[in-house]
């Protein structure tokens, strides 16, 4: 399909404006740019018709299922899509007085509240605007810790294999050197390897409970402790919440900071690139290096973001909170357990799980045994499932896994949708057996059907350019 | 796949040929293969000192971004500059694409031979 830039005609607009009934004012010389903006050019039908073309060519949530394991990738509500459309709440003005703002201030308050119940923290910051930001933020907090005691030695920040690439690259940013730790065979933390690298250099451990591959690690509290015994802190990264919110607490798990990904596990659509907020909890001993996210505080404080960050994903997330309460939150939990633990077993027998064992709200499986028979790899498999209309699972992640398809079907999918995926998962197997060459060609029905990644990466074009 | 004989491996599927004293240093086919499509290779510079068993570069591919483990202790003496041009080399011909050569080696790890190390690359397939 064409570009919208490649649509524009010289002169067509979406609007005819009234003359101006008004004196012409001149900007000053050095105010104006040189040349006009290259802008499309369009009529309002065919702006509108350009991007129901675009979203055509996606696969969302609202299209089917969707289970991209580590991404959580749930339906959300659209009574939390209506509470901040609200003008309330979607028309404030950052700089409003006080008393003009106090709903907003109360949603903030009260989010804050119940967030911090949840994750057993006792405070938090929504300014970060997704989740490495706010990886980055909590990260700061424990080098703000240390550097108050005028710890200088503390220089290393603990990452497990299996952890994100998010996580060594926030403490590479925050200034820390990355100690990688290989897991055990039975993907949580190899206790004897953490010991090894623990130490007076020892800043503090970043953590995902439960981990990539959707495994709680039952030895999280031996972790935490041989962590604080060495003088560091724990950072937990809230990516796989979804997984335990409700049911156990960081703050319980001898976490001392935490972000949350609101646009993920608190109902704010995602992977469209945003708006999101990176929300970061801590003990009482780290909050006073939060950045300040209350409404109409003196300026001057601590920012990491412009006013209280994108404050309509916590109204959605509030609002998440208030529909599902007290007894809603875990059972979404254990639904999204249940949901993940239903589909392996329901693949077992075809794929391989390559952790055969109750899982937590995703499991990572294993095609290399698979691919060593037919010669399909996970990319054929995760390409022939297009056809379905399934979005992929993750692929080739996490590392320590070859051949990985990772697959988080949520708590919002249902049992024959499940059912569903595994007959397709199941014909997909029996296919590689048939017609690998037909796997290796797929998609056959898609837009676009297999880009080159190699010419994406190396030569982007992300600005259009006139030719 | 391939497992050249006249070369020598690291258990993290770097290759090693000695040419008198300089160590040439490349990755596998089995790596190569493992990694998929290379699309950036990051590599030290000539006269940096390298360490065995860590890293001393990484590789992007379409995949993931993996580093670069050195099979000995010494001083890179010659970087392969093409490599940041057009790292498809080291999908398309893993044995000839060398990496870097290291002179002044003070410590090597414990290396395969091609049979011993076309068993290990079994047992992680």
């Amino acid at each position: 399909m064409k570009l919208i830039f490649e649509k524009s005609v010289p002169g067509r607009r979406c609007a005819i404006l009234p003359a101006c009934d008004v004196p012409k004012v001149e900007l000053p010389a050095e105010l104006k740019r040189e040349a006009a903006p290259m802008l499309p050019e369009m009529s309002e039908v065919d702006v509108s018709r350009h991007y129901t073309e675009l979203n055509q060519h996606v696969h969302g949530v609202n299209c089917g299922f969707y289970p991209l394991g580590s991404c959580t990738m749930k339906y959300n509500p659209r009574i939390d899509e209506e509470m901040a459309s609200l003008p309330g709440f979607a028309s404030v003005h950052p700089l409003a007085p006080k008393a003009a703002v106090e709903g907003c201030a109360e949603v903030i308050e009260t989010a804050k509240k119940y967030l911090c119940e949840i994750t057993g923290m006792a405070d938090m910051t929504f300014q970060p605007a997704a989740g490495a930001h706010g990886e980055f933020t909590g990260v700061l907090l424990i080098k703000q810790y240390h550097d108050s005691r005028n710890d200088k030695a503390r220089t290393k920040i603990i990452v497990p294999d299996s952890a994100h690439g998010t996580n060594p690259a926030t403490a590479a940013m925050c200034g820390y050197q990355v100690v990688n730790i290989p897991s055990a065979p039975d993907g949580c933390v190899d206790l004897d390897a953490l010991k090894a690298v623990l130490g007076p250099d020892t800043a503090g451990l970043m953590l995902t409970n439960p981990n990539t591959v959707g495994i709680f690690d039952e030895n999280i509290l031996e972790i935490t402790r041989l962590v604080h015994e060495a003088g560091g802190l724990c950072y937990y990264d809230g990516a796989n919440l979804n997984a335990v919110m409700g049911v156990v607490r960081p703050g319980d798990m001898g976490f001392d900071c935490v972000h949350l990904n609101l646009h993920k596990t608190f109902a704010t659509p995602h992977g469209g690139g945003g708006p999101g907020a990176g929300a970061v909890g801590c003990k009482a001993f780290l909050a006073p290096f939060l950045p300040h996210s209350a409404l109409m505080e003196e300026p001057g404080h601590i920012q990491v973001r412009g006013f209280r960050g994108n404050f309509l994903v916590v109204v959605r997330a509030l609002a998440y909170l208030l529909t599902l309460g007290r007894e809603g939150v875990p059972e979404a939990a254990q639904n999204a357990v249940l949901n993940a633990n239903y589909l392996m077993q329901r693949i077992k027998g075809t794929f391989t799980p390559a952790f055969d064992r109750i899982c937590m709200h995703e499991f990572v499986l294993d095609l290399s045994e698979f691919k060593k028979a037919t010669g399909v790899s996970a990319l054929d498999v995760a390409k022939s499932l297009i056809d379905y209309g399934m979005h992929p699972p993750t692929m080739y992640f996490p590392l320590i896994v070859h051949e990985a398809l990772m697959l988080e079907p949520t708590e919002t999918e249902s049992k024959e949708t499940l059912d569903w995926a595994a007959e397709v998962f199941r014909a997909l197997y029996e296919l590689g057996y048939k017609d690998p060459a037909f796997m290796h060609a797929a998609p056959h029905n898609a837009q676009i059907g297999r880009p080159d990644e190699v010419k994406a990466a190396r030569n982007p074009i992300v600005r259009y350019t006139k030719a | 796949m391939t497992f050249n004989p006249d070369l020598k491996y690291s258990k993290s599927h770097e290759w090693v040929r000695m040419d008198g004293d300089v160590a040439v240093i490349g990755i596998s086919d089995f790596a190569q293969d493992a990694l998929g499509d290379l699309v950036f290779v990051n590599l030290p510079q000539v006269g940096d000192d390298v360490t065995a068993g860590e890293a001393f570069g990484d590789v992007e591919s379409v995949k993931a971004v993996s580093d670069l483990m050195s099979p000995v202790t010494g001083t890179v003496c010659e970087i392969n500059e093409e490599l940041l041009d057009a790292p498809e080399n080291l999908n398309n011909d893993p044995y000839g694409a060398w990496i870097i050569k290291v002179d002044n080696i003070t410590d090597t790890e414990e290396l395969l031979d091609a049979a011993a190390y076309e068993a290990h690359c079994a047992t992680e397939a």
